[in-house]
């Protein structure tokens, strides 16, 4: 279960960022920031030389504190989705607080920080996941009235989004 | 027994005599009639009792219904209030009444809503779900009653009542006026003549059918969803032409009067089987479409449901912005548009959001319709839906467009050749008007071939119009514009839709093209397809551009422009199509460069800011510390 998710810019400013228990939001924007050290690491280590559809998914970043954090960069331009798929990384942290990352070639990313204790998310629903957030976000990116840059305030995007919070609830 | 009453109603309204005159002689004609037959077959629910008159009344206004185009309330009567009465055929029991017909007939008899929709529902269409004779029949029962002042109910129709009262326009009054003098019997049936011919000569002159309905409609009821300044325009636009028709079709050929009239449209043969077929086809697909009681879109308690004036205005806005009806506006086209309406941005990120239901960031026309009329419900101050409403779907407005597109499109072709041919010209120059070098170049060029297209189009048209219609719902799918703004193809409108059928065909063979269109832009590609029929040379600039933008979009916009001459082709107009494709992918490559150029250029601007501050920080030092080496 999603309990936040947000879509970073590539300046590394939130176009979009929510998390259900809302008086934990705080919090979960720290989360959310201290993951884009983490992918922006990742990428680095990625060079170029990776362009396979799997390849903007990063995996779990670190799976620390309550939850997982998920990182996902959507590919803003070409419709070919690139993930970069990278090991997870175990941390010594007690806490399970995943968060899993996925970046696109416009450096455009998503972050989702998942409730660990419900467990058996698997890797596949995280992509699905995430390839619903990417569509959704394309198809916000097709309205000729959003400027990129601008919060996103879709409320077909907001719809979307609530519905993966809620149902992994 | 049924003649008596008929030919003496029939020569009551001839004399055109005073309102109270035929009235009492309805009346007495009904009594003199008693009921007689008057129960036909199909009436179960309700044994009604109907006297002769009010039979062939009901049976003409029932067979009126079910044949007629979108005909106004001339439908109904004769100047002197009553009736009408006349031996046309009754139509089979299995037979429904036209909904939009029927709608317009009841609001005809002006009765409140509210009383209406008791009527629609005492008669059973409601329940059923369409006008069948008998509910037709109770519903005119009822009316009648209830102009009578009786309540409505289903005991008031067992007694003898005067025949429903339908106002009529003033034109349908003036015509009926100078009609009735010369005839019996039929001159209901002339006015709606009239309508009709009125439609095909309006399809003549290049409007649509359905426009008829509105501008008839509007002096009896003002649309409520349609109260906005847009509407204005259409309406007495719409009207005036009307009134035109109506007067220039005043003499109508009598001689048609004693046909049925589901032959009414074979009998005006100068116009030819289309206008029908399409008619009756526009009747069913309307029909259909609608709902009984819903049947009509000036219905107040329906804002989202887009009147023909309001449709007929979209479409014209949607050929200011492009020409060609099947294919898309651009994103930003679309917002710099709409935008004028001086709504919000999110509020307009939302309409986008609601209209654009493929999300491809351009507007096909039932979508640019859709976001037209929801712009239009707010600007008057309804609240945003939620989702799109069933009546702004793109499948829904498709259907409804497809035939008066087809109609627009087949009339424009044979009525208005030169704008069609002004409209490439004017096109190729709005894409070259971008382009500094070609431009001048090729226009000329471009333009007498042009021409000589568009002249060999027009003569093949009428052959492809019978597959328009499998084929251009075909058309939308099968264009896949580039990211870019698509630029608008020149031969628009009639042709896009039959070069469908030849792009299969041509897809297989343009693989064996590509390699060997490797030059560009010039031409001389080897005959290599067999000779094809007359009427695919024409569309052959049509099927390239399609051929062009299939193969571009497999192989990115940056490769070569492919332009296959898939059949054989004056050397001439091979040439200038090879060079538009050309040139239009020049220009598309143009502007994706121009953009990138933009954002290094401003990237390099904001380096050498920095770098001038530097240097004057730099500088500073440098001033301050020159005195200490001075000692």
């Amino acid at each position: 279960m999603a309990v936040c998710i947000a879509v970073i810019a590539k300046e590394n400013y939130p176009l979009y960022i929510r998390s259900i228990p809302a008086e934990q939001e705080l919090k979960f924007h720290y989360t959310v920031h201290t993951s884009l050290d983490v992918v922006d690491e990742k990428v680095s280590a990625m060079g170029k030389a990776l362009v396979d559809q799997r390849e903007l998914y990063l995996g779990l970043l670190y799976p620390t504190e309550d939850y997982k954090v998920y990182l996902l960069m959507p590919n803003g331009v070409s419709y070919k989705c690139k993930k970069l798929l990278i090991p997870c990384v175990k941390s010594m942290f007690p806490n399970q607080l995943h968060r899993y990352g996925y970046v696109t070639n416009s450096k455009v990313k998503f972050v989702m920080v998942v409730d660990s204790s419900n467990t058996a998310l698997r890797d596949n629903e995280i992509r699905s996941m995430f390839r619903k957030l990417h569509n959704s976000y394309t198809d916000v990116m097709c309205n000729p009235f959003y400027n990129p840059g601008d919060r996103i305030h879709s409320r077909a995007f907001d719809n979307m989004v609530t519905s993966m919070m809620v149902q992994v609830c | 027994m049924e003649q008596g009453p008929a030919a003496a109603v029939g020569t009551a309204g001839a004399v055109g005599a005073a309102a109270g005159a035929s009235a009492p002689a309805a009346v007495a004609a009904a009594a003199a009639g008693a009921s007689s037959s008057g129960v036909s077959a199909g009436y179960c629910p309700v044994p009604l009792p109907l006297s002769d008159s009010e039979q062939q009344c009901y049976s003409e206004l029932f067979a009126r219904c079910c044949c007629a185009p979108a005909t106004s309330s001339s439908s109904g009567h004769p100047p002197p209030p009553a009736e009408v009465g006349r031996g046309a055929p009754l139509p089979g029991p299995a037979a429904t009444a036209g909904a939009n017909q029927v709608a317009d007939l009841l609001r005809a008899s002006q009765l409140p809503a509210e009383t209406l929709h008791q009527i629609t529902e005492l008669c059973g269409a409601k329940r059923v779900g369409y006008f069948g004779p008998t509910q037709f029949y109770v519903a005119l029962k009822l009316i009648a009653a209830a102009q009578s002042g009786l309540p409505v109910q289903v005991e008031s129709i067992k007694c003898e009542l005067p025949l429903p009262q339908f106002m009529a326009l003033k034109n349908d009054s003036e015509i009926r006026y100078s009609n009735t003098t010369e005839l019996h019997g039929m001159k209901c049936q002339i006015p709606y003549v009239t309508m009709e011919k009125n439609s095909f000569k309006r399809v003549d002159d290049g409007e649509k059918q359905q426009e008829k309905i509105s501008p008839v409609m509007s002096p009896v009821s003002s649309p409520p969803s349609s109260p906005s300044n847009y509407q204005r325009v259409p309406l007495t636009y719409g009207y005036g032409k009307l009134r035109s028709g109506m007067d220039q079709m005043h003499a109508a050929p009598y001689e048609t009067r004693q046909h049925a009239l589901q032959q009414e449209g074979s009998t005006s043969g100068s116009h030819g089987p289309k206008p029908t077929r399409r008619q009756t086809s526009l009747i069913q697909s309307l029909s259909v479409e609608r709902e009984p009681q819903e049947s009509n879109s000036n219905y107040p308690d329906d804002p989202w449901r887009i009147t023909e004036e309001q449709r007929e205005y979209y479409i014209n806005q949607f050929k200011s912005l492009q020409p060609d009806l099947s294919s898309f506006i651009s994103g930003s086209l679309a917002k710099n548009f709409f935008t004028k309406s001086k709504l919000t941005i999110p509020e307009l990120s939302y309409i986008w959001e609601l209209s654009d239901v493929d999300c491809d960031g351009a507007l096909t026309l039932p979508e640019f319709c859709a976001a037209f009329h929801l712009i239009v419900a707010r600007k008057n101050g309804y609240p945003l839906p939620e989702s799109l409403p069933q009546t702004l779907q793109p499948d829904y407005l498709q259907t409804a467009f497809l035939k008066s597109k087809w109609d627009c499109a087949l009339f424009d072709s044979y009525s208005e050749p030169m704008p069609v041919n002004q409209q490439p010209r004017d096109l190729n120059r709005i894409e070259k008007s971008s382009i500094k070098e070609k431009t001048d170049l090729t226009a000329p060029a471009q333009d007498v071939t042009i021409d000589d297209k568009q002249a060999l189009k027009i003569s093949s048209v009428d052959e492809a119009m019978p597959k328009d219609l499998s084929v251009d719902t075909a058309a939308k799918p099968g264009l896949l514009p580039p990211p870019p703004a698509l630029p608008p193809r020149p031969f628009v409108s009639q042709t896009d839709q039959v070069s469908e059928i030849e792009l299969h065909p041509q897809l297989t063979r343009t693989p064996s093209q590509t390699e060997e269109s490797g030059s560009p832009v010039k031409k001389d590609l080897p005959h290599s397809q067999p000779p094809s029929k007359p009427i695919r040379r024409k569309f052959r600039p049509e099927n390239q551009v399609m051929e062009n933008q299939e193969l571009s979009s497999v192989t990115g916009t940056s490769s070569v422009p492919t332009v296959p001459t898939v059949k054989p082709h004056a050397p001439v107009q091979k040439q200038s199509s090879k060079q538009k494709k050309a040139i239009q992918t020049a220009i598309r490559k143009n502007k994706e460069a121009n953009a990138v150029l933009a954002r290094l250029n401003s990237e390099l601007q904001q380096q050498l800011k920095e770098v001038h501050q530097e240097r004057i920080a730099l500088e500073n030092q440098l001033e301050q510390l020159r005195p200490v080496t001075v000692l």
